[in-house]
């Protein structure tokens, strides 16, 4: 075996699921909130990437155009927790979840409709290329701006693991993920909290968003990466911030190790549908996923 | 007197619309199965918008010796099965459809028993299944100018040129990079047939659908490998993302050759530097074409364009849209002259108008698009017409000319398996080939 070779795939895959993971975070926030898996999160970031990108064509500048953008996705949070959510308060889980389906259609929309169809470039001022002083000395490729998107991903997760464990709106945020009802019961103020979580949502979605976007290029697509953050969800759990990062980081090595490894045995592609096999796996085993809570209900 | 009233309103409107009966019978109805949103809307908006300006400056002309064309658009999401049910919810509107065009491979292989049975012609403009260029097999489908297999022909024969000769591609390394659907697959007995006859390793990496948006594992492969060159048979994200990760990974980006739906601005303009001095193929070359200035005129500056965007007219994939919008009204005309001018023509009498098309370089230059597409001439065995194609280069601000001249596509190569595979076809339909009448 090619040592040199599986230490690039495996470093790449562990970069890539860095990039999953920042999408899962915006799963994570909704879920524990409100228990819900939030569809629309892939619109969200779809939104977020277009706004910014459609504001640096109208000429803003980048900072200016990520401000921008960040009060919008706060004020699309905050729309979403006052005219989706709070009619549903109380309602079945599976109620919200349809919700957030129709929403993620409103919001796809409503994205082309703003800035159009095309493909949109985005530029954060770091190329994606890679490290030459390491691909010299080791000839192994790995990008800078993966490397950014990791360290982005670490200082976003420390906070909201901070935020959750250590903020009175954090713990807040956990008694109402367990029972909406009985957080309200004991005086939690439950829109407020909602607002604050689909707020904080956007501001993830604008943060993978513009990196997805910058790597790939602004488009529709984007939307699809809710796929991506499925499985790194199950394995993770839906309700566990570092979860997201471990669950990113094994969905991502183990897609690009078994594409490039197992693979041109079986006729290739099979890296779309490898992390739901191991998600699968994780869920006959341990079905709250690796960091997530378990859930043991009286019957 | 209200009675009387209402008599004379009924006697009127019965007139009038006695009146109206002949104007409208003089519209000749084209279902656009068109994709404006998801994952591929900007090659689908490109192309229908070019379709649809060229449509609307032929109406403002006059249309088709009288005969205005009218259209609506079906939205399919480059979805087989919702082309196939936008197909079926139009073919029988606005007195039928005279032909129809889905801009999708799979959507084509969807609708391909289908428009033989209904008698309306597909056509599949440098897509679709390759060997419809037969068209005593496949009477109904017009893959016209080009196909994949003429595509992947010229595409070997200009790698074999950049070696000095065809007989310098022995021993080297071919990826064949596809998207991993009937379009991705659809050259590959081709590059097979090429790989045995000109010695060449012929690595196949498919990229499903789903993971376009990351090609690390692929690309991971590609650097593995350290191929001669690579070919890049994508559509939408997975070309942008191709180029990107191919930087990402250090493959020079010139040892890349993109296929003709790799290579238009939208697939280049958000890679940014990654796709500078990156060739593809095309046959529909960019240039400031007097077609182009026309619509600019006649259409954009009355506000009556498709395209949102004006930065988008004269665009790869408007021009494409263009060349097809040529095509339809030459078979029109083509028609018209055969079985009545001034008339609407059916579905089977459009087929014979593409049956005989003879875009030669006096009508090129008539219609003010010389050089925008090859010359064509169709005929019963040969549904394509043409089989020629250009290599362009991205120079970071616009598409410019690599090749000169068009390259021809190798028929001694692929007649063979066109032959084969239509016959296949044939025997498992049970039908008979021959040249359909009229």
């Amino acid at each position: 075996m090619n040592w040199q070779a599986f230490i690039e795939v495996l470093v790449g895959g562990l970069l890539s699921g860095v990039m999953y993971s920042l999408v899962a975070l915006g799963f994570v926030l909704i879920y524990k909130a409100s228990g819900v898996f939030n569809f629309a999160q892939g619109s969200m970031l779809f939104f977020a990437a277009m706004t910014c990108a459609g504001l640096v064509g109208k000429g803003l500048p980048l900072w200016a155009a990520a401000l921008v953008s960040l009060v919008v996705m706060v004020a699309l949070g905050l729309a979403v927790e006052k005219f989706v959510l709070r009619p549903m308060v109380a309602q079945p889980e599976i109620s919200l979840f349809m919700a957030t389906i129709g929403l993620s259609f409103v919001i796809d929309g409503l994205a082309q409709i703003i800035w159009g169809s095309t493909a949109m470039k985005l530029d954060l001022g770091v190329e994606d290329m890679p490290l030459e002083a390491l691909m010299d000395k080791t000839g192994i490729a790995v990008s800078q701006f993966d490397l950014l998107a990791a360290a982005v991903a670490a200082v976003l997760v420390s906070g909201l693991a901070v935020f959750f464990s250590k903020t009175k709106v954090g713990r807040a945020l956990r008694a109402v993920a367990d029972d909406h009802q009985a957080a309200l019961a004991v005086g939690i103020p439950l829109q407020r909290i909602w607002g604050i979580v689909w707020g904080v949502a956007g501001f993830v979605a604008l943060v993978a968003g513009m990196l997805w976007g910058a790597r790939n290029g602004v488009q529709f697509a984007l939307t699809s990466l809710a796929l991506k953050a499925l499985p790194v969800l199950i394995i993770g759990g839906f309700t566990s911030v570092p979860g997201a990062i471990v669950g990113g980081l094994i969905v991502g090595a183990s897609e690009k190790l078994a594409e490039v490894y197992i693979g041109p045995h079986v006729g290739g592609g099979i890296e779309a549908w490898f992390p739901y096999i191991l998600a699968l796996g994780v869920l006959l085993i341990r079905p709250e996923g690796l960091f997530g809570e378990k859930i043991i209900r009286r019957i | 007197m209200n009675m009387r009233h209402t008599l004379a309103a009924t006697v009127a409107a019965a007139a009038l619309t006695a009146a109206a009966l002949p104007a409208q019978a003089q519209e000749q109805f084209i279902p656009l199965l068109s994709y404006r949103v998801g994952d591929y809307a900007a090659g689908g908006s490109g192309f229908y918008g070019g379709m649809i300006d060229y449509f609307n400056l032929t109406n403002a002309k006059g249309g088709i010796n009288g005969v205005k064309i009218t259209f609506e658009e079906c939205e399919t999401g480059y979805v087989p099965a919702r082309a196939v049910e936008c197909y079926e919810r139009l073919k029988k509107k606005n007195g039928g459809a005279t032909a129809v065009e889905p801009l999708g491979t799979g959507a084509a292989y969807g609708l391909l028993d289908r428009v033989a049975v209904d008698k309306i012609p597909l056509t599949t403009l440098g897509y679709g299944r390759a060997d419809s260029a037969d068209g005593k097999t496949f009477p109904y489908v017009f893959p016209l100018i080009t196909t994949y297999w003429s595509q992947a022909s010229a595409m070997i024969q200009y790698l074999g040129s950049k070696e000095g000769g065809m007989a310098k591609l022995k021993g080297k390394t071919i990826v064949h990079l596809y998207h991993d659907s009937a379009y991705g697959k659809e050259p590959i007995p081709v590059l097979d047939a090429y790989a045995a006859k000109e010695g060449f390793n012929l690595v196949k990496i498919p990229i499903p659908p789903a993971s376009g948006t990351e090609q690390g594992a692929q690309w991971a492969q590609i650097r593995q490998l350290k191929p001669d060159y690579v070919i890049l048979w994508g559509y939408g994200v997975m070309n942008t993302v191709a180029l990107k990760t191919a930087r990402k990974t250090g493959f020079p980006v010139t040892k890349i050759l993109g296929v003709w739906w790799a290579g238009s601005e939208e697939d280049v303009i958000p890679a940014g530097d990654a796709a500078n001095n990156y060739v593809t193929m095309t046959f529909t070359p960019s240039g400031n074409y007097p077609l182009v200035e026309e619509i600019r005129k006649t259409l954009y500056a009355k506000g009556r364009g498709n395209l949102e965007d004006k930065d988008r007219i004269g665009s790869v994939y408007h021009l494409r849209g263009l060349a097809a919008g040529i095509m339809y009204v030459e078979a029109m005309r083509n028609a018209q002259e055969k079985y009545g001018k001034g008339k609407p023509i059916t579905g089977e009498q459009m087929r014979w108008g593409f049956e005989n098309l003879n875009i030669d370089d006096a009508k090129l230059k008539a219609l003010g698009a010389t050089g925008m597409m090859p010359v064509m001439k169709t005929s019963c065995a040969d549904h394509e017409g043409s089989g020629a194609t250009k290599v362009q280069k991205w120079n970071g601000k616009k598409w410019e000319p690599v090749t000169k001249d068009w390259i021809q596509a190798e028929r001694d190569v692929l007649s063979k398996l066109i032959t084969d595979s239509s016959a296949k076809y044939a025997a498992d339909k049970k039908i008979t080939p021959a040249c359909a009448a009229g």
